[in-house]
């Protein structure tokens, strides 16, 4: 386990705008693309540093993702950025028609994933992304939860030839890891080991989760957690090997629980080991505006929740 | 491709019919389409009703906020186009000014699937499903035949709120009768046995039905079931189909990744976890060419059924 | 530009203008408040809003599903704080419900939502406002009402393909009981309008596109309430009324400055509100104390 101790906090649409400007004096094809919210997705960070890669084409999101893959056709390494409202559904067809189909090297990097958006509203808080980009071949979709795994996130989308939807969080996160910690496309890491219940989280739920397996853990309940920071392709293995030990899943995700994490994962358990399954996330409900803490609340998302959860799935075995 | 039933119809012929039949005896019921009311058939429509027709160009995503701003003056928009520019050119639209606003607009998408075969992958829409059922308030709806596309249609009317209705094309064999089933959003059982359940919408009925005959032939008697309503998908129905066998195959004209295999795997790992199998196209966008050779390289076929059926049996 | 001279419009401009001073209040009190929001772009339509929701507009806070009531839209939903103080100040809800802004349980969402009482539609997600409006005058149409739809967009807007889309079926279905207001600040998100995307010749746009074309001084009451009466009596076509505004209007630090499209600094915001308060008290044409919060 590569976690450090949490020390301070920190947007992951932070990290992003960091990493970015490192990638851009690295490599000279990056190219940034912004629908006028630089200051808010912070690429105005690689404005600043390479005004002349940075391209804001305005409130036209879908114009954006078109002018990406003409970018990228021509060699250039572009990342398109906006809020996930937009990158997922604005810009659909042209994410699907544009870039998922040519395969080509374009990496959506969006902010305001789901309730992290808050008291933006419901208008901008993306709770069907991750179910809509999903359903889309050739797409690798990411949501890591802190800092330094969105760093390595980031630099990982540049290797893989091929698009990723790349989801980032308006609040700030606490931070999980450390720099050096092993982040790869696809595969899962491990938070906990345990053997009564599989909590299966991603992003920002990975803290709801941690804070569950912590109080679980009073009640001498073991939880295997796993950060799912890719949910396509879905790391199947290390599902596969939880739940086999554990015979029980709970998954934790900040998305309506149709068509997201929790469907990939009942995809998966259905076809290889049927275990009983819980999926924590909007109950196929848009939320309202409020604080971060009263939505999770509010909705059944937080790590109260999650314990509650974890206790009915395990009263399921076989 | 052989099929076991007897005669063929054109889905969107049967759209276009449906409209006008909806519209004469319900005067709120308005159509709108981006340019392909030929294809779409709402030039039927367009004709009996031309005042309640508009033709709003090669413009999805303003016709579907258009849809909203008719449904928010008490109209029945049905806004109609092909299913990759109802559900995705449009698809923010879709999900802001209809899904979250809860409004009376039924969307309506033709050529899901890999149908529209030579027009190519740009044309063909192995995601719509995916892409509408994570929208909270959607009802997503996927008929087989003209009957039950009929029926899909009346069903909209009489229920209020957003729809999201998946269209093929013409020659769909026709399984149901002239009346359709009763309750679209019921679970449609075609065949009754024990041994496995096949679960599957739209084109794909006729290849079930048809694998369900062979394997009977090999006495293995299985349920052949029509999920019509993909969301909210009918829970009672699946959990007393998948409490009278051990495993359940899903197959569908959609990638593996959330559609109805996705909706099946949801309900089942929640409340009865049982081996299941889902056939669909293996996440990749497909190719220009006939339609029966784009399913046989999905492998959507009668013979691709039985194999995973039998493989899935022999496993459970 | 127009100038009017009608009997007693002096005292309807003096009028407008308290409301507006009172909506600029609520709004900045609202942000304050909630500690995040748009204030910027509320400011610029202040005017704007006023003449259409105290003047223009039929429609009556008892009924507010009334069937031929005019139909308002606020296209650039971001601005949502000054329509629900103006629906506050009309009489759809309390005015102490503006404490709630972006608060669980509220209905004053961060972005304007159709179950809000008042809001005909829902918007924030830029670009949609003006389709919806043309949904509604055809419906209009086919139920041979009157009404008209209101939309109000912003500047940047006009980056948008969709706005394009509706600017067309506007005209094309030749609905005239449209009327767009662009609050035409100059300023988007990112910097000024040019410095973001071209935004060409405005007027010649929506011209091209068959539009009755006005152009004003947005901040301008008398201007604003002869474009709207002339827009009004505009038949076969939609008009759009080009209101040039000041973003952040009546707040000197917030004056001009792109940076306030969010809430910048709510300290100096917070102490911004409370001098305005106590202006607005002393004010003896200004509003008795309790209708301040």
């Amino acid at each position: 386990m590569t976690t450090a101790a949490p020390k301070r906090e920190l947007p992951t649409r932070h990290a992003y705008g960091e990493t970015l400007v490192e990638l851009g004096r690295e490599d000279d094809r990056i190219v940034v693309l912004e629908a006028d919210i630089s200051k808010s997705t912070q690429t105005y960070r690689f404005a600043e540093a390479f005004p002349d890669r940075f391209f804001n084409v305005g409130v036209a999101e879908q114009n954006m993702m078109c002018m990406a893959a003409g970018a990228a056709i021509c060699g250039r390494i572009p990342f398109v950025s906006t809020y996930a409202v937009f990158g997922s559904m604005r810009a659909c067809e042209q994410m699907r028609t544009s870039v998922a189909y040519p395969k080509l090297n374009v990496n959506i990097a969006v902010s305001h994933a789901g309730l992290t958006a808050y008291d933006d509203g419901v208008t901008h808080q993306a709770v069907e992304d991750l179910g809509i980009v999903r359903s889309i071949p050739n797409m690798t979709v990411l949501q890591p939860c802190d800092a330094p795994s969105t760093r390595k996130a980031v630099r990982a989308a540049v290797e893989i030839d091929g698009p990723v939807y790349l989801r980032l969080t308006r609040i700030a996160m606490p931070i999980l890891y450390d720099d050096n910690v092993d982040f790869q496309i696809g595969k899962a890491i491990r938070l906990r080991t345990g053997g009564d219940v599989t909590i299966v989280a991603v992003g920002d739920m990975v803290f709801q989760a941690r804070e569950a397996a912590e109080r679980l853990a009073a009640q001498g309940i073991e939880v295997d957690l796993l950060d799912m920071h890719t949910i396509k392709p879905l790391d199947v293995d290390a599902l596969l090997d939880s739940a086999t030990k554990t015979g029980a899943v709970v998954t934790a995700e900040d998305h309506n629980v149709l068509g997201g994490l929790g469907s990939a994962v009942a995809e998966a358990l259905g076809e290889h080991c049927p275990t009983p399954l819980l999926r924590v996330g909007l109950q196929d409900t848009f939320a309202q505006s409020g604080s971060y803490g009263d939505l999770l609340r509010h909705y059944g998302m937080d790590a109260s929740h999650l314990v509650e959860a974890a206790q009915r799935v395990m009263r399921r075995k076989q | 491709m052989s099929c076991s039933a007897t005669r063929t119809a054109s889905m969107r012929t049967a759209y276009g019919e449906a409209l006008v039949e909806v519209g004469r005896t319900n005067p709120n019921v308005v159509v709108l389409d981006a340019d392909l009311s030929k294809a779409t058939k709402t030039s039927l429509f367009a004709e009996a009703f031309p005042d309640r027709f508009f033709n709003i160009g090669i413009a999805e995503q303003n016709m579907t906020t258009v849809a909203a701003g008719l449904a928010t003056c008490g109209k029945i928009p049905f806004a109609t186009s092909l299913a990759v520019f109802s559900t995705m050119r449009a698809c923010e639209q879709v999900r802001t000014s209809v899904a979250l606003t809860n409004l009376n607009v039924k969307i309506v998408g033709f050529y899901g699937g890999l149908c529209t075969a030579e027009n190519g992958p740009t044309h063909q829409c192995i995601a719509d499903l995916g892409v509408m059922r994570p929208l909270p308030n959607m009802t997503v709806l996927a008929p087989a035949d003209a009957p039950s596309c009929k029926a899909c249609v009346r069903w909209a009317v009489e229920h209020p709120g957003p729809v999201y209705l998946r269209g093929l094309r013409d020659g769909e064999p026709v399984l149901y009768d002239e009346t359709g089933p009763a309750d679209v959003s019921r679970i449609q059982i075609h065949r009754e046995g024990n041994d496995g359940a096949i679960l599957v919408n739209g084109f794909m009925l006729h290849l079930a039905l048809e694998a369900a005959d062979r394997l009977a032939a090999r006495k293995i008697h299985i349920t052949v079931a029509d999920v019509i309503t993909i969301k909210p998908i009918d829970q009672k129905t699946l959990l007393e189909i998948a409490g009278n066998v051990p495993c359940v195959l899903s197959v569908e004209e959609h990638n593996v990744l959330g559609g109805m295999g996705s909706a099946v795997a949801e309900v089942l790992a929640q409340k009865h976890p049982l081996p299941m199998r889902i056939m669909g196209v293996p996440d990749v966008f497909s190719n220009s060419g006939k339609h029966s050779l784009l399913l046989e390289a999905a492998g959507l076929t009668t013979e691709k059924i039985v194999e995973n059926a039998v493989e899935l049996l022999a496993a459970t | 530009m127009t100038t009017v001279s009608q009997p007693g419009i002096k005292d309807t401009t003096q009028e407008l203008a308290r409301w507006a001073r009172l909506l600029r209040y609520d709004t900045l009190r609202m942000i304050s408040n909630a500690a995040s929001g748009h204030p910027g772009g509320c400011m610029s339509m202040a005017e704007i809003l006023t003449c259409l929701y105290f003047h223009e507009m039929k429609v009556d806070p008892q009924q507010p599903d009334w069937l031929d009531r005019d139909r308002f839209i606020l296209s650039k939903g971001h601005c949502a704080p000054i329509l629900y103080a103006a629906l506050a100040r009309k009489g759809y809800f309390p005015v102490d419900e503006l404490r709630n802004l972006r608060k669980i349980g509220s209905f004053l969402h961060g972005h304007p939502d159709i179950s809000t009482p008042g809001v005909d539609m829902t918007s924030g997600c830029l670009g949609q406002g003006l389709s919806a409006a043309v949904g509604m005058a055809m419906a209009g149409r086919i139920d041979r009402r009157d009404y008209r739809a209101f939309v109000v967009i912003g500047d940047g807007e006009m980056n948008e393909g969709q706005l394009w889309e509706s600017a067309a079926s506007a005209s094309h279905f030749r609905l005239d009981r449209i009327i767009v207001v662009l609050d035409f600040n100059a300023l988007q998100f990112d910097g000024t309008v040019h410095e973001v995307s071209n935004p060409g010749d405005v007027r010649g746009r929506w011209k091209s596109l068959g539009w009755n074309v006005l152009e004003i001084d947005g901040h301008d009451i008398p201007q604003i309430l002869d474009a709207l009466r002339q827009a009004d009596e505009c038949r076969g076509r939609p008009t759009i009324v080009v209101a040039h505004t000041i973003k952040g209007k009546g707040v000197p630090f917030m004056e001009g400055d792109y940076l306030w499209h969010s809430l910048m600094d709510n300290d100096l915001l917070t102490s911004f509100v409370k001098e305005m308060h106590d202006e607005l008290q002393r004010d003896p044409d200004g509003f008795d104390a309790d209708r301040l919060w």
